[in-house]
């Protein structure tokens, strides 16, 4: 049993749209280990809902993927849909973005949870049953009895994002991939999520790959970090050494244009100027070049390659911030 | 819950007094009386007057009215002044026909469009989808009295197969009975399919791309299973609605495909009332049909509760399927 639990490789997914073809996500490798939790950065539009969709294998109408995303060893881009349908569930399970919309309005909590098990476990009805009040009283569900004969409109958000973590749970998987879970959520219920996400993930030595916009989601919360710009990573390493030591300054400023409560009072927000590149039509060379100050121009002419910097940590680009001797090893 | 009866039940009241009203009113103000039908054109105008006093034609317009309402209230629809054959059993007499070519029409056209909306939506804009499309428009476009005499040239001339008109009392055997029955209802059918297959289609395709079906999919269910246990009821809202108003609309009568296949339904009950100046027979009918279009509304209202509980409480019933397509949320939602 090797460590690397899904090993993606040069990945690419496109999809057709009016206004051509969408390079969503275009080139990205990484591995994610057993029992570890990789959270997934960058802003709206940068490719990390697409590439979660992509490993899942739920992509939309009109679409294409290539590259290499080897799941314990299977290439998941080769398998059948009727292949697929077996690890979905038992092992890899997704949990979206807007709990108001990923639970079924018209069908009882009760079959939302249980189908999956019938499916994959071949358990009874009361044995599902009985599962499905334990996993619930897991994801802290006050009620549990009730809740199941529920319909999702009877409960509230945060209720609902539980409910839809048990559903992902309840086949056991190896790897759950939370595409911006708590970004439909209440601040203060978002907190709660997360921290039941990281609770049931170690608990079960379980994989994570947690995606969101917002770093502090991330921060705290994952072993490693990836940070996706236009479609392409700009850096991956381990999370705190990605957040005290940004190597891209894609990275840095990003860090830079979140708001803290050290930021002085009534200041101008740091901000990124210009804006993302053409998603049908991107630049030749590194993506983040035409807004980056210290863009040369090799820059614009090739993509940087993933260069390692230190133990565990890669970035793309020519010229890091924050170089140390003898440290510019390729990867 | 007693107050949303109540609030129904007075809905319905008004919408049956109004349309009876409206049929008197109507019926008075056409030229001709039931005593020139009766006495023939050679009747003298005092012949005429006398005979509509007999009758009671002579009063004021609300005596008459209020005269025929309690009457019906208690369950007499009156005499035809013409056949003299009570209306209520008139109507009894003809109901079986077209109840049995309404259900027999929509059941058809239901087994048709839901298959095949199906695989549209399944397969959306593929050879196959504009193929079915292709065809229901074809439906569509095809009139009743086009398609019933097509289909009596198929079926009962060339092939010999299936009588060409008339009706056989299901008193008389199954077999008989539906073998008459089944031209006519497909001839009403054909234009049905078009519309159920349309509305479903865009309703499942609509669905196919909410959230919660690719979640149904992510827990590894299989294709049929999500679109029948998953995506089939909250898509079915339009289809219920139209199926609904198709139904009242058949138990009216089909005048046209009646009077094709010389069935002796509603529809010609009351079109052979009107030109006959019948106006008791004429306002029974009337009253029947909207008695019968009411209750199947409050049918389909239940139905949306059935299909999505987020309708089943509150006044706000009948907005409810709106809503669901705007991706709101009622009640205890709201506090979340």
């Amino acid at each position: 049993m090797t460590a690397e639990l899904l090993e993606v490789t040069d990945l690419h997914a496109y999809i057709g749209s009016p206004k051509g073809v969408v390079r969503a996500v275009d080139g990205v490798s990484f591995d994610l280990r057993r029992g570890e939790a990789l959270g997934v950065v960058g802003e709206s539009g940068s490719g990390k809902s697409v590439m979660a969709r992509a490993i899942m294998g739920l992509m939309p109408a009109r679409s294409d993927r290539t590259g290499e995303i080897l799941f314990k060893g299977r290439d998941l881009l080769g398998l059948s849909r009727k292949e697929l349908q077996e690890i979905w569930g038992p092992q890899i399970a997704m949990v979206f973005q807007d709990p108001g919309r990923s639970l079924n309005p018209v069908v009882r909590i009760e079959r939302q949870l249980t189908e999956g098990m019938r499916r994959h476990l071949g358990i009874s009805r009361s044995e599902a049953n009985t599962r499905a009040l334990d996993l619930l009283k897991e994801v802290g569900v006050p009620d549990p009895e009730q809740r199941l004969r529920a319909y999702p409109h009877e409960l509230s958000g945060g209720m609902r994002q539980r409910v839809m973590i048990a559903v992902a749970l309840a086949c056991e998987p190896d790897l759950l991939i939370a595409d911006e879970p708590t970004t439909a959520l209440d601040v203060t219920i978002q907190r709660q999520v997360l921290d039941l996400l990281r609770r049931v993930q170690t608990e079960r030595g379980m994989s994570l790959m947690l995606i969101s916009h917002d770093l502090h989601v991330v921060a705290g919360r994952t072993d490693r970090t990836a940070v996706m710009y236009a479609g392409r990573l700009a850096e991956i390493g381990e999370s705190h050494e990605v957040f005290e030591d940004p190597r891209h300054r894609y990275t840095s400023a990003l860090l830079g244009a979140t708001p803290s409560i050290e930021h002085a009072r009534h200041a101008p927000l740091n901000v990124i100027s210009g804006s993302l590149p053409s998603p049908t039509d991107p630049p030749p060379g590194c993506r983040f070049a035409p807004r980056c100050a210290a863009a040369s121009e090799a820059c614009d002419s090739a993509q940087p390659a993933m260069l390692g910097v230190g133990v565990d940590h890669a970035v793309a680009c020519l010229n890091p911030t924050n170089m140390r001797e003898g440290e510019l090893v390729g990867r | 819950m007693w107050s949303d009866i109540l609030r129904r039940g007075g809905y319905a009241l008004l919408v049956i007094l109004l349309v009876t009203i409206g049929v008197q009113a109507l019926m008075a103000l056409a030229p001709g009386s039931v005593a020139e039908v009766i006495l023939g054109e050679a009747a003298t105008p005092e012949a005429v007057a006398a005979m509509n006093a007999e009758l009671g034609f002579d009063r004021p317009f609300f005596v008459q009215y209020f005269d025929w309402l309690f009457s019906a209230l208690q369950g007499d629809l009156g005499t035809s002044p013409i056949t003299h054959i009570p209306v209520t059993e008139a109507i009894m007499q003809r109901l079986p026909v077209t109840l049995e070519l309404a259900v027999l029409a929509l059941s058809i056209a239901l087994l048709v469009a839901i298959p095949l909306a199906v695989l549209s939506a399944t397969f959306p804009n593929s050879g196959l989808d504009r193929g079915i499309n292709a065809v229901t428009s074809a439906f569509l476009s095809i009139p009743a009295f086009v398609a019933g005499p097509v289909l009596v040239f198929f079926f009962a001339v060339t092939m010999k197969t299936l009588p060409a008109l008339g009706w056989t009392p299901i008193e008389e055997g199954l077999g008989p009975n539906l073998r008459g029955a089944i031209l006519p209802a497909l001839a009403v059918a054909l234009t049905e399919i078009a519309a159920f297959h349309r509305v479903l289609r865009a309703d499942l395709i609509g669905t196919l791309r909410e959230d919660y079906v690719a979640a149904a999919r992510a827990k590894g269910m299989t294709g049929t299973y999500v679109l029948f246990r998953h995506a089939f009821r909250p898509s079915s809202f339009s289809l219920l609605t139209i199926s609904g108003l198709s139904l009242a609309r058949l138990i009216g009568g089909t005048i046209i495909v009646e009077a094709l296949f010389v069935l002796p339904g509603i529809g010609q009950l009351i079109s052979s009332s009107i030109i006959q100046r019948d106006v008791v027979t004429v306002q029974g009918v009337v009253a029947f049909i909207a008695v019968g279009f009411v209750v199947i509304n409050m049918l389909v209202d239940v139905g949306y509760g059935a299909i999505d509980p987020r309708v089943r409480r509150g006044p706000r019933a009948r907005k409810a399927p709106v809503a669901a397509k705007a991706r709101t949320t009622q009640g205890k939602a709201v506090s979340a």
